[in-house]
């Protein structure tokens, strides 16, 4: 991040309040992926959306920034670990990535918790996972040919 | 057949790219639309005319919905194709710009004459 | 045979070439957006909204993480012309596979007139044995979840190769040659 303090004071003022937005739309598209268009894939990208937006606004090494990007590797394991632990949540149902919960009545949220909560394990998955992705490429420092080998 | 016809040309355009572009992120752009075109091809195998989206709404009957609805599996493949693209275009870039660093140059051809 | 479908598709083709063919690369990075949006459009038209959405926002972090590594490379990198004769072997071999493909696509039943057998099957049972009424997620997440658990793996390996090549490197000590 070549210019640690971010954008324009309009930018992060309007960054502030769109940021939670973001992520309210980016939960309620995973939240109700298996009744409308959206799911886990979708929601995560939105999410991480959200936080790129925050780490573009505000700075690499200072602001909210900072704090996300400490996290947003373990959170990626997280993500994975969840979803692991879901799909071994199948066998008290017969068999790895069975569904375990009970089912509810169709076109509700309640429709199918299993699918509810592997979706929310992608979202943290993809979400972390691009998010962290994208702080490796927008935060790398290295200079135009500082390590140049020997065509100089 | 037009449809498919067309998926085809931009696959062309991303293969022309890949072939004949000398600069390493224009390497990368080409290989994205390659992504693009198999991502429309296979959705336009799953398409039927006047087809609607593979979700069920509340009020609507089971067997307008069979009748009526877009092939589902490609979809699945192709969501999940790209996404991995998003995670492939970042690592793509990184290595680029880890290339960039250390040759002082994006221009391919000069890279293979240089050793390492 | 939709004119719209047409249209869109064709102004995809030209974004793309415009992408490829542009002199400055943030146009160039600009250009591939306006692909992958337009994209999209035609991803809603063909039925898929899932995949319009997700389209969409995963163009928009492409054309930022782009546009981060356009800005790291000086604008005027030298002059990249390819050889006249590499432009027209080029241009001949995507000719070339561009022909192939259509011919084999010959073979494929006519555009929007019939689905693969599996597609009734899952449309039929796919809510009612799953309770997800989004058929594309009953069968992302349930029939077909080992695809998306691979997937998943996938994206964590891309993502630790990024952030393994562009670890900080360790300082080299003096006079050593790296």
């Amino acid at each position: 991040m070549s210019d640690p303090q971010g954008m324009s004071i309009v930018v992060r003022v309007v960054t502030r309040w769109l940021f939670g937005l973001i992520l309210i739309f980016g939960l309620a598209v995973a939240l109700f992926g298996h009744v409308t268009p959206g799911g886990g894939f979708a929601g995560g990208t939105i999410v991480a959306c959200a936080f790129v937006l925050a780490i573009l606004a505000f700075g690499g090494s200072r602001g909210p920034g900072a704090a996300f990007a400490r996290w947003a590797s373990s959170l990626d394991a997280t993500g994975a670990l969840s979803f692991l632990v879901l799909a071994i949540l199948g066998y008290t149902a017969g068999s790895f990535l069975h569904q375990w919960a009970a089912r509810g009545e169709l076109f509700t949220l309640g429709s199918t918790p299993s699918i509810v909560l592997l979706n929310l394990a992608i979202l943290l998955k993809v979400g972390a996972g691009l998010f962290a992705g994208f702080i490796a490429v927008a935060v790398f420092e290295g200079a135009a040919g500082s390590e140049k080998g020997a065509d100089a | 057949m037009m449809m498919y016809a067309l998926a085809a040309v931009l696959l062309g355009v991303g293969l022309y790219g890949l072939l004949v572009k000398r600069h390493l992120l224009k390497k990368v752009l080409g290989l994205l639309i390659v992504e693009h075109a198999v991502n429309l091809f296979l959705i336009q195998l799953g398409y039927i005319d006047g087809g609607i989206a593979p979700i069920r709404t509340a009020g609507e009957e089971a067997a307008a919905f069979v009748g009526n609805a877009v092939d589902p599996l490609p979809q699945v493949l192709v969501l999940t194709s790209i996404v991995i693209g998003l995670g492939l275009a970042m690592l793509m870039v990184a290595l680029t710009l880890r290339i960039y660093q250390r040759y002082g140059s994006l221009d391919a051809d000069r890279m293979s004459e240089l050793k390492g | 045979m939709d004119p719209v479908l047409i249209g869109l598709t064709v102004f995809v083709i030209l974004g793309s070439l415009a992408a490829l063919e542009m002199k400055s690369l943030l146009s160039a990075v600009i250009a591939i957006g306006v692909v992958g949006l337009g994209l999209s459009i035609v991803f809603l038209l063909l039925g898929a909204p899932d995949i319009a959405i997700t389209q969409v926002v995963v163009e928009v972090i492409v054309v930022t993480v782009l546009i981060r590594a356009a800005a790291r490379v000086p604008e005027e990198t030298p002059t990249l012309r390819a050889s006249r004769a590499r432009t027209f072997a080029g241009a001949g071999v995507a000719l070339i596979a561009v022909g192939l493909l259509a011919a084999a696509f010959q073979t494929l039943p006519a555009f929007g007139s019939q689905r693969f057998a599996p597609a009734l099957w899952y449309l039929e049972n796919a809510p009612d044995l799953t309770g997800a009424t989004n058929v594309v997620t009953a069968i992302l997440l349930d029939f077909r979840a080992y695809d998306t658990l691979g997937e998943a793996t996938v994206i964590l390996t891309a993502v630790v190769g990024a952030l393994a090549v562009l670890r900080r490197p360790e300082r080299p000590k003096e006079g050593s040659h790296v």
